[in-house]
């Protein structure tokens, strides 16, 4: 038991591990700050393709969507930080992580948007019609806000998952929290440094899957007698 | 050499891809092996949460939902890093693949406990009321009457998770696992040529896709089909 | 009373919390009778039906069904249930199941029926209720009014000393009722004892032995359908039959 504590709770090493940890934690956050917003926008991007009136634009919208959720993220972006630069295309690590992020975070924030828009009846797009509006505005100001709405906990759950993807950035040497502590961790010899990791993404992802879960709880019902 | 033959030179090269083609075969098994693995261990762990979970022993249901909190809220390659790192320490030794199937498990695991769960709410309080009228016990109305329409319910989010988690093998080549990311990258530095990456990726498509397909499907089948 | 009686209820009680929802029900129905309860929503009819076989657990009282106590303490609750057949305003029918199925379910695992002998009883009561050629329809290929019979069949399989149905008829479109009601009339022509909550009044006249009017957690009066719809004794049943009766 206290071997245990030794090589997994030692507050010493955490202690000495967390100014390198805490740097790490700020690349992090702007990590998700960066791959957030990039993954929102292309996925509604994603959305509006994936339901226009045009059929070849939903069919490639399709293959789109389809192709980057059948590849692992990491293959993405370990093909397009070590292998476009056999094609000439040298990238440092942050600007790998969040083109392989966009292509894939844009496919599944893509899907999310797209369920949210078909859930709206086609009667709100009449009516806002109706009274003028044209295509654009009618998605933009009626459909838009509602779809957002409905598919708020997915959003934020899939958000939730992409936080956790950052941590794949490590393996293209992107100095972010999971980095740092492998670094600490292999300095030390010792799984402490990576076990404060866990708790700074625990601190950073667990109120958020709370929340995600009161959201969904409104949703639900009761159960069992 | 043209752009253009230098570009399938460097990522198409027939050469290169045949060479590697028997590590990468090697590869796709281990990968199927593991995610095969994953998926059983994974999807009868959380329903076996999930039908515990029914029968709200308080203190069983805490655990469980700290435990499923805490695999959500963790990156898998967090604890992967833990166990492989830590473990030898304390004197347990994994290999890789235990270390990834073990995580991606119980990741898994809480992922389907949720929404097993929450199909199990789902499911009309009036179905628990006719089912113990007829004097169904409590597990004999929650296997028989609400287990299946809950399963039912929750096919399509089920199959996603399965494959967004089933996919995660690929981050075996960080601790070493022989999956088809692992030969391919080791193969790309040993030839110094891109191929074996790109034939990685499309062999992960060729996995994966079917499995997209067929979620999509599912999808349309089960989404709106409730009575 | 000098008929043998099949269900008694005595001062029951049932609180939610500080909300007390049955205030001591007395309440006896005879073999072979059929009883009509009555009463604004919210009175606690159907939290009294489901004391009977404590769906819902009373807080003081008795109830006693052929004979044995269903609010002992260590009684076998799942076989003291199934001899008392619930029906239920929204069927509750298992969607994931034939009709066949439905029906078959209890007889299987509760009674340990054979799957052969469980089909045989099945198919019997559903030629009893008039759906033998539905016995492989799955409940959202039926009607309203068919789904019901199928629920009084599943019921009906398990041959319960007394049936209770919760509102058959109130979820039902107006021209599905009528094949319901025939059932239910062709029940009470076999002598099966019956506690209805409903408020189809002329079913009650053609076929109730009693009627009993509810209200606020405690049976008000009671008496023969003529006496209660025609000639109530207490100011709140007439206003409240005048109600129904518009």
């Amino acid at each position: 038991m206290e071997q245990l504590i030794q090589q997994f709770f030692n507050v010493d090493l955490m202690i000495e591990a967390a100014p390198l940890l805490l740097q790490g934690l700020g690349t992090t956050l702007l990590l998700c700050l960066a791959v957030v917003p990039l993954g929102l926008a292309g996925g509604l991007g994603v959305a509006l393709a994936g339901t226009s009136r045009m059929r070849w634009l939903r069919i490639a919208t399709m293959v789109f969507v389809d192709f980057f959720r059948a590849i692992p993220p990491l293959v993405l972006l370990i093909f397009v930080y070590s292998g476009l630069p056999f094609a000439g295309v040298q990238l440092d690590p942050f600007s790998a992580v969040c083109i392989a992020f966009l292509l894939n975070n844009s496919a599944y924030y893509g899907e999310i948007f797209r369920a949210g828009i078909e859930s709206i009846g086609g009667g709100q797009r009449l009516a806002a019609r109706s009274t003028g509006l044209s295509a654009w505005q009618s998605m933009r100001y009626v459909v838009l806000p509602q779809a957002t709405r409905n598919v708020l906990p997915d959003l934020m759950s899939n958000t939730v998952e992409v936080v956790k993807l950052t941590s794949l950035a490590s393996v293209v040497s992107l100095q972010e929290l999971l980095y740092s502590a492998d670094m600490a961790r292999s300095i030390t010899y010792n799984a402490s440094p990576i076990v404060l990791a866990a708790l700074m993404y625990l601190a950073l992802l667990w109120p958020m899957i709370r929340l995600v879960a009161r959201f969904e709880r409104r949703l639900g019902a009761s159960a069992g007698i | 050499m043209s752009a253009w033959e230098r570009f399938l030179d460097t990522f198409f090269n027939w050469a290169v891809i045949t060479e590697y083609l028997p590590a990468l075969g090697q590869g796709v098994l281990v990968t199927c092996q593991l995610a095969v693995a994953v998926v059983l261990t994974g999807l009868a762990l959380g329903l076996g949460m999930a039908l515990l979970r029914a029968y709200r022993f308080w203190a069983v249901n805490f655990v469980i939902v700290i435990f499923v909190d805490i695999l959500r809220a963790l990156p898998p390659l967090v604890l992967i890093l833990i166990l492989y790192f830590g473990l030898p320490n304390i004197g347990v030794t994994f290999s890789g693949f235990t270390v990834v199937w073990l995580v991606l498990s119980l990741v898994l695991a809480a992922f389907a406990e949720e929404i097993y769960w929450a199909g199990v709410l789902s499911v009309d309080q009036g179905q628990w009321l006719a089912a113990r009228s007829t004097g169904l016990g409590f597990g004999q109305a929650l296997i028989f009457v609400v287990l299946p329409q809950a399963m039912r319910m929750t096919i399509p989010p089920i199959t996603n998770r399965t494959i967004a988690i089933t996919k995660y093998t690929a981050i075996g080549m960080v601790v070493g696992v022989g999956e088809v990311l692992g030969q391919a990258t080791t193969a790309q530095s040993f030839s110094g040529n891109a191929s074996p990456l790109m034939a990685g990726a499309l062999i992960y498509v060729a996995l994966f896709l079917p499995l997209v397909v067929l979620s999509r499907w599912i999808e349309k089948r089960f989404a709106w089909r409730r009575a | 009373m000098a008929e043998e009686s099949i269900l008694s209820i005595e001062k029951l009680r049932l609180s939610y919390g500080e909300l007390e929802v049955l205030k001591g029900v007395d309440f006896d129905l005879a073999k072979s009778e059929l009883a009509f309860l009555i009463g604004p929503s919210g009175s606690g009819k159907s939290s009294l039906l489901r004391c009977c076989n404590r769906l819902e657990e009373p807080s003081a009282g008795r109830v006693i069904v052929d004979g044995e106590e269903v609010t002992a303490p260590g009684v076998n609750l799942n076989q003291l249930r199934r001899r008392i057949g619930m029906v239920f305003q929204s069927f509750n029918l298992y969607p994931h199941l034939t009709a066949l199925g439905n029906v078959t379910l209890a007889l299987r695992k509760v009674l340990k029926k054979s799957r052969v002998e469980a089909d045989d009883i099945a198919c019997s009561v559903l030629e009893r209720v008039g759906l033998k050629d539905k016995a492989g329809s799955y409940p959202n290929a039926l009607s309203g009014g068919q789904q019901q019979r199928v629920a009084i069949a599943r019921a009906l399989a398990l041959e319960p000393a007394i049936m209770l149905f919760d509102e058959p008829t109130s979820a039902l479109d107006p021209e599905l009722v009528n094949d319901v009601l025939a059932v239910m009339r062709e029940l009470r022509e076999t002598g099966m004892t019956m506690l209805v909550v409903s408020h189809e009044m002329g079913f009650a006249r053609s076929a109730a032995d009693r009627v009993a009017f509810m209200e606020d957690g405690v049976i008000v009066e009671q008496g023969s359908a003529e006496q209660i719809f025609g000639d109530p004794n207490c100011d709140r049943t007439r206003a409240f039959v005048r109600q129904i009766a518009h």
